[in-house]
């Protein structure tokens, strides 16, 4: 996995709440057998004006010019600004696949759907909580001044707007431990492959039926 | 000291170990396999050279791709390219690990959610993870069951484990006697209306209460299913007699001996009399009347008899930016009564209710009906293949197709619109399925979440009523 220490980038400010995981990637993409090449189609739906097709070469299609992450001021934006419960509805791992592959390093948003902050962080993509107040503060500096970049430090746990203010954030830390240095968790939970047969010896006596029985 | 509750005791005698960090290795007892989340993780095995930690955990199926027309010239015969390759990528590798399989056209095959308990794969007291968020459906069982990611299918393939951290516990109990009329569907619509859509995030929520005690299995897993519709991502019922008469007999159950103590095992899957939930909901049985989404998000519910909102009487600027942003989407009136909204579709399908019971209670309404005029289509998509032939015995099917609706085979179908199922921009359907998402089924489409009696008094309408005056005639 791809490690992540600190990122700074310009910021783009997606001001509605429950953006919910069809439309950060619409199922129609979701067909594809691999784990890459989901940018183009990331907020398929809000970012185009068409239906989009899988395989489909999205140069030339017609765009919502409205839509934030076409706006020029946005462009190669590395952190993505949010409200409450981003990432709700299905637990499709292609909504951070599709944020990561677009170039979206970090979400900021006052709370998350449990299971898309959990696939963030087995992508290398940093999903931050901030309280609501700070987080109504940086959209408004992010659309009041072009360019505003944002700083985000995971080792010290901290996002740093240009005039230098620094809010703290919250990680757990066996995810920040992982991001921080790329692990990768099969890996490291292997390592632990004694205590896995261990329980299941034990396991086996007090409830048989759970083994053996699909085949 | 406090006791303990469902999900305390199902999280304890699953832990493998604790970190000191906080995080916890979590024994998974069942992985159910579909199309659209397995074959990155599948292909990251390989190319680790990872093999299976236990391959009697697994149990694959195709669902979310699979045709729901005609379809017994098998995966070739698939239209649409990109979903044949992934259903033939679901077979070639369940073959190449070897993983069970029910194949597109074995008769066991259907929704993995409808599928997995209706084989007794899903089992009170296990855990159960697949690559789909309504997971929590199995939670209905007594089991503690959730969504993952690809990362975490593969990691269960690789090591039967998942890295977890407890989830807070949260109670929402039903008390009292539902109505006639008013379904499972019903209730868990009124529940996400009244807690929103993230009100149960990082929470497990037990649903309790006599109205839940006194709901079928078929009905305690839509309410489970829904539970994620809430932010919970772990929906569970305590088991009692009606659980473990589920199991009696399936292929994958217990038997002789071993069903005796399994059985004697389950009744033990209750929350203790004196456990504690960091939160508890209680709600009324008797003010819950049949439900009806209007917006773009599960929470966005009315009753039947209610009005479209006005966001002008919203207080919160967001919340009123919301409506405003979903009564455009959906092409509706502030103030607009509920029963005015004309539909062009209908769905009865979706592993929140295609079950045998949901089927009946459809057929039971459109029976010497007809399908309005109004209505292009009318699609009644059954959970699996067993469900399929159930149905049939039955004679729904023929009640269906006489009163103008098509009858399929089973998959996920219109619920997410990954196969040719799906609305046209603009239509309404009115949808039994559990997501109203923008575009959910359908590019532009507009869906309501309804119960399965819901959907077909809508379709024989051609206009959203409530079941109960259809009932009564």
């Amino acid at each position: 996995m791809k490690s992540f220490t600190k990122v700074t980038g310009v910021a783009a400010p997606l001001d509605r709440a429950n953006v919910d995981t069809d439309m950060i990637i619409p199922k129609q993409f979701l067909k594809s057998i691999k784990r890459s090449g989901f940018g183009p189609n990331l907020f398929d739906e809000l970012r185009y004006l068409d239906e989009g097709q899988p395989d489909q070469d999205c140069v030339g299609r017609p765009l919502n010019t409205e839509f934030v992450l076409n706006l020029d001021r946005y462009q190669g934006a590395t952190v993505l600004l949010a409200r409450e419960n981003f990432g709700c509805g299905s637990s499709r791992e292609h909504a951070p696949w599709a944020l990561d592959d677009f170039g979206i390093r970090c979400v900021i948003a006052p709370s998350f759907a449990d299971i898309f902050y959990n696939n963030c962080f087995k992508n290398g993509l940093l999903p931050i909580i901030l309280s609501d107040g700070q987080v109504d503060q940086l959209f408004v500096e992010v659309e009041a001044v072009e360019g505003y970049q944002l700083a985000v430090d995971l080792k010290n746990q901290k996002v740093i707007t240009p005039s230098g203010a620094e809010m703290e954030f919250e990680v757990d830390a066996f995810r920040k431990h992982c991001l921080l240095n790329g692990l990768d968790d099969i890996g490291l939970t292997l390592e632990n492959a004694a205590d896995i047969k261990a329980y299941e010896t034990r396991r086996r006596q007090e409830a048989p039926w759970l083994f053996d029985a699909i085949k | 000291m406090a006791g303990k509750t469902l999900y305390d005791k199902l999280w304890d005698q699953h832990l493998v170990r604790q970190n000191e960090d906080g995080s916890a290795l979590i024994y998974i007892d069942r992985q159910i396999l579909h199309e659209v989340t397995s074959p990155q993780a599948f292909e990251g095995l390989r190319i680790a050279g990872r093999k299976l930690w236990r391959i009697d955990a697994n149990l694959a199926t195709p669902d979310h791709n699979v045709p729901t027309t005609e379809r017994s010239g098998g995966v070739d015969l698939i239209v649409d390219p990109v979903s044949r390759i992934q259903v033939q990528t679901l077979d070639d590798n369940c073959d190449d690990f070897g993983v069970v399989e029910f194949k597109m056209n074995d008769n066991r095959q259907g929704i993995v959610h409808v599928v997995g308990p209706e084989q007794g794969m899903t089992l009170p007291g296990s855990t159960v993870v697949c690559g789909d968020s309504h997971t929590s459906t199995h939670g209905a069982f007594g089991a503690l069951a959730h969504g993952i990611g690809t990362s975490e299918v593969e990691h269960v393939m690789a090591t039967q484990c998942l890295i977890a951290k407890k989830m807070k516990n949260m109670l929402v109990r039903v008390d009292g006697e539902l109505g006639v009329g008013v379904t499972a569907k019903d209730v868990v619509l009124h529940i996400i209306g009244v807690i929103g859509t993230a009100g149960g995030n990082g929470s497990a929520i037990e649903f309790g209460g006599e109205a839940i005690r006194s709901i079928s299995m078929e009905g305690r897993m839509t309410i489970c299913n829904m539970a994620i519709e809430a932010g919970a991502r772990v929906g569970i019922v305590a088991v009692d007699q009606t659980t473990i008469d589920y199991f009696k007999g399936r292929p994958f159950s217990p038997t002789d001996a071993q069903w005796d103590a399994a059985a004697s095992a389950w009744k033990t899957l209750v929350s203790d009399d004196d456990a504690e939930f960091d939160k508890v909901v209680v709600i009324k049985a008797e003010e819950i009347i049949p439900q009806v989404t209007w917006g773009t998000s599960p929470e966005m519910v009315v009753s039947v008899s209610d009005t479209v909102p006005n966001p002008d009487k919203e207080l919160d600027p967001t919340k009123a930016d919301g409506i405003r942003r979903a009564l455009q989407y959906m092409g509706l009136n502030a103030d607009q009564k509920i029963t005015d909204i004309q539909l062009n579709r209908v769905f009865i399908g979706s592993c929140t209710n295609s079950r045998i019971e949901d089927l009946r209670a459809a057929a039971a309404v459109v029976k010497g009906r007809q399908v309005a005029s109004t209505i292009k289509q009318a699609l009644v998509v059954p959970g699996s293949g067993l469900v399929k032939a159930q149905a049939e015995k039955e004679g729904l099917d023929k009640i269906f197709v006489e009163a103008g609706l098509e009858w399929r085979e089973p998959g996920c179908s219109m619920c997410l619109a990954m196969n040719p199922d799906k609305l046209g921009s603009g239509e309404h359907c009115a949808s039994t399925s559990n997501r109203n998402f923008e575009g959910r089924q359908g590019f532009g489409g507009r869906t309501h979440l309804v119960s399965p009696a819901m959907a077909a008094a809508a379709a024989v309408t051609g206009h959203f009523v409530d079941v109960r005056e259809l009932m009564s005639n």
